[in-house]
């Protein structure tokens, strides 16, 4: 594999990537894995938690969002909310894992989290109730744009802060633009120091007075109309009240994600559009001073499908099966042999042998042009990070435990078909 | 086979990464090519729509990008601005940037002021009927029933006000299901269809909005009869005698075989579980599945959006 060497250059590059998943699981006490929509980011997440309790003593926990049902039934996630569940060690020892660490999962709850952080950052009892019962409240918490975002990094840190864990793993939240959530703290604490809070929270009397006095309130008061401004200015009077709290936090949660024991897992597939983000990703965090601790290429395609004999022996196959083999004089009678020695092989009839055996070779270029177009954004790919690892294109979805241990498998380079393109 | 080109206000969302932008840009080519005047709006400003025509931005302003065919990407502030000007008579145009930019901040906390500028913007496009349809590449499932049910939240919360008198023309023309509809997309995969399945269950009592069609897109084509499935299976077994006369390449060739196989069947079942969900519901048990085949081609770009345009036009026939 053509690979940019950048930490141990005398090493073999796949030896060199496989040991590092299994580094990184163990030097890092958080890992957020990020990527575009669709490429398997809460599997990869949930695996790189069984690979490290696989290697590992002590506890980890999965933070997962919007798992898929059977993945979430396969954890015992069904009807969890924020609160962590232990993976039964008894489930492991069915599926024949051997796992030294504890694995805990939580599915992230967005009310639910606000509602938590309502509670601990309100001043008092008559704040925290006025808030939960403000009709704003749930439209704001469940529409404001990106609390999922936010909540999935207050939730990384106060997990990381209670000290129960020995690694936090965090499937992030399907973001078209991944970027959203790095700034996400950031656009927190900016939103309680804005001038805009300062306005909408004045006392009311005053506000009539800067109503009428600013163009501003003039047309909001016309378009909004002044009842709902006024339910606005309400909730954020109430909220003010909790500034400090906020602000104190998401700077702390801003922290966090600089701070040497976190690194980034970047999941991509290597289809053109979620390979592109992955890239833009790479860069963006790498500008934000984030580590990227690997590169995950998922569904991962088998290189020999790019190579020439491949493509030479479909080309052959086509020329000796299938309705026109007939006109190839010269082939006729390596034609009826092939296809009957298959036939004698598989105990089939020679004639449905020629017919999915032309099949598979006129249905070849497709998935080969494929693979080469993929292939060339592997080794993109390989640059964005000195660790990365393929996991291939498993002929199966995975929703069980012992799906999970073939792709931890992957992710460790333990398993025995992984490819090494 | 569907009303989906009859309609003035089409919605296409879907889980992401399963190419709702290319079936907007694909279902907009196609009503353009029937003759009809089409735009075809953006609504996230990510550049994907401009990626699908191969332009390196859109704006505001709708561009023509092919005969009848316009395309624009959603701006809530120039939105907010077109808007102050047609309905509030703002007399101070002038200072309306500034005012817009806090404005946009305002709407960012409040639930539904940025989405229905947004919505509102081509509602009106549609009540003036300016265009014959209007296909709108929507958000992701999982915010698109805030960013389509805006409309209705704010009629629920919003008492007087200009924008409380806007609400319910949006909402004539919404919750209309002869002139607007919703096209999710989904592919032959797990976590796509479940969400799709999740959004047929909500739309409606969420947004006022009617589920259309369902157009699941990339899926594989049946390589095998039923009665060839055995051998194909089999067909492993075989490589080491495929080989002596096709040579080394014999195992790739039949490794590939596999795995579209198994991906296809694995895609059939996923389908299979979406058309008994529709079947099964009280709401949308009538509702067409569009298949887009997987066309082993480029991610994105004019090509593609033209070659699912071809395949949409011979499935909407």
């Amino acid at each position: 594999m053509a690979k940019r060497e950048r930490a141990s250059p005398s090493k073999s590059a796949s030896k060199g990537e496989r040991a590092s998943v299994d580094a990184l699981l163990a030097s890092r006490e958080m890992i957020l894995v990020a990527g575009s929509g669709g490429v398997g980011k809460t599997t990869v997440a949930a695996a790189l938690g069984l690979a490290a309790v696989e290697r590992q003593p002590g506890r980890v926990l999965v933070l997962t969002v919007d798992p898929a049902r059977r993945l979430a039934t396969a954890l015992g996630l069904e009807a969890f909310g924020n609160t962590p569940v232990k993976i039964d060690a008894d489930a492991f020892t069915e599926t024949g894992i051997e796992a030294r660490g504890e694995l805990h999962v939580a599915m992230l709850d967005t009310k639910a989290g606000w509602d938590e952080l309502i509670r601990r950052h309100a001043p008092d009892a008559k704040t925290r109730d006025a808030v939960l019962a403000n009709p704003l409240y749930q439209n704001i918490t469940s529409r404001f744009v990106h609390s999922h975002d936010y909540l999935a990094m207050e939730q990384l840190h106060d997990l990381h802060a209670t000290g129960d864990y020995d690694l936090v793993i965090v499937d992030t939240p399907p973001s078209r633009n991944a970027l959203t959530i790095l700034d996400a703290p950031g656009r927190m604490a900016d939103f309680f120091g804005s001038r805009l809070l300062r306005w909408l929270t004045v006392p009311y009397r005053s506000r009539l007075f800067t109503f009428a006095s600013k163009p501003f309130y003039q047309v909001a008061d016309r378009v909004l109309g002044s009842r709902f401004l006024e339910d606005i200015a309400d909730f954020f009077v109430l909220f003010q009240a909790m500034e400090s709290g906020f602000v104190k936090r998401a700077n702390e949660v801003e922290a966090l994600l600089v701070d040497p024991r976190t690194a980034f897992v970047v999941v991509s597939t290597l289809e053109a559009a979620p390979a592109h983000e992955a890239a833009y990703l790479a860069e963006s965090l790498a500008e934000r001073k984030m580590a990227i601790g690997a590169v995950v290429a998922n569904r991962v395609l088998p290189a020999t499908l790019a190579t020439s004999a491949a493509s030479a022996a479909a080309e052959r196959l086509e020329e000796l099966t299938g309705p026109d083999a007939e006109e190839l004089d010269a082939a006729q009678f390596d034609t009826d042999w092939l296809c009957e020695a298959v036939a004698t092989e598989l105990g089939a009839g020679a004639d449905v042998v020629d017919s999915v055996l032309h099949q598979m070779a006129v249905r070849f270029d497709d998935l080969a042009m494929v693979a080469a177009r993929e292939a060339a954004r592997r080794n993109d790919l390989d640059e964005l990070s000195s660790t990365s690892v393929s996991i291939p294109w498993l002929t199966g979805d995975i929703h069980d435990l012992s799906g999970l241990a073939v792709l931890a498998g992957h992710l460790r380079g333990r398993s025995d078909e992984a490819e090494s393109p | 086979m569907t009303d989906l080109l009859d309609l003035e206000f089409l919605f296409v969302t879907g889980k992401g990464g399963v190419g709702k932008t290319t079936v907007a840009a694909a279902i907009a080519e196609v009503a353009a090519r029937r003759g009809q005047r089409v735009l075809v709006c953006e609504m996230d400003a990510k550049g994907a729509l401009a990626t699908a025509f191969e332009l390196s931005e859109l704006q505001f302003e709708p561009t023509e990008v092919e005969p009848n065919l316009f395309a624009m990407s959603m701006s809530t502030e120039d939105s907010l601005r077109e808007y102050l000007r047609l309905f509030v008579k703002i007399p101070f145009i002038g200072r309306i940037g500034p005012l817009a930019s806090t404005f946009d901040f305002v709407a960012d906390a409040a639930p539904g002021v940025k989405e229905i500028l947004a919505v509102g913007k081509l509602a009106w496009e549609v009540k003036e009927r300016h265009y014959d349809l209007v296909v709108v590449d929507a958000e992701a499932s999982g915010h698109v029933v805030s960013q389509i049910g805006a409309p209705k939240v704010i009629a629920d919360l919003v008492q007087v006000g200009v924008v409380r008198d806007q609400t319910q023309w949006m909402l004539d023309i919404l919750e209309d299901p002869a002139r607007t509809g919703v096209a999710v997309v989904t592919t032959a995969e797990e976590m796509p269809v479940t969400e799709s399945i999740e959004l047929l269950g909500r739309l409606t009592a969420e947004t006022g909005t009617h589920p259309t069609a369902v157009i699941a897109n990339r899926v594989l084509p049946a390589m095998f009869a039923k009665s060839e499935l055995g051998v194909a299976e089999q067909m492993t077994d075989a490589v080491p005698v495929l080989a002596d006369h096709i040579g080394p390449g014999a195992d790739a060739v039949v490794r590939a075989a596999t795995i579209v196989e198994s991906r296809r069947s694995i895609g059939a079942g996923h389908l299979d579980r979406l058309r008994d969900a529709v079947d099964e519901s009280d709401s949308v048990n009538d509702l067409p599945i569009v298949t887009v085949p997987e066309l082993f081609s480029r991610g994105h770009g004019r090509r593609v959006v033209s070659l699912v345009a071809d395949s949409l036009d011979e499935e909407l026939a």
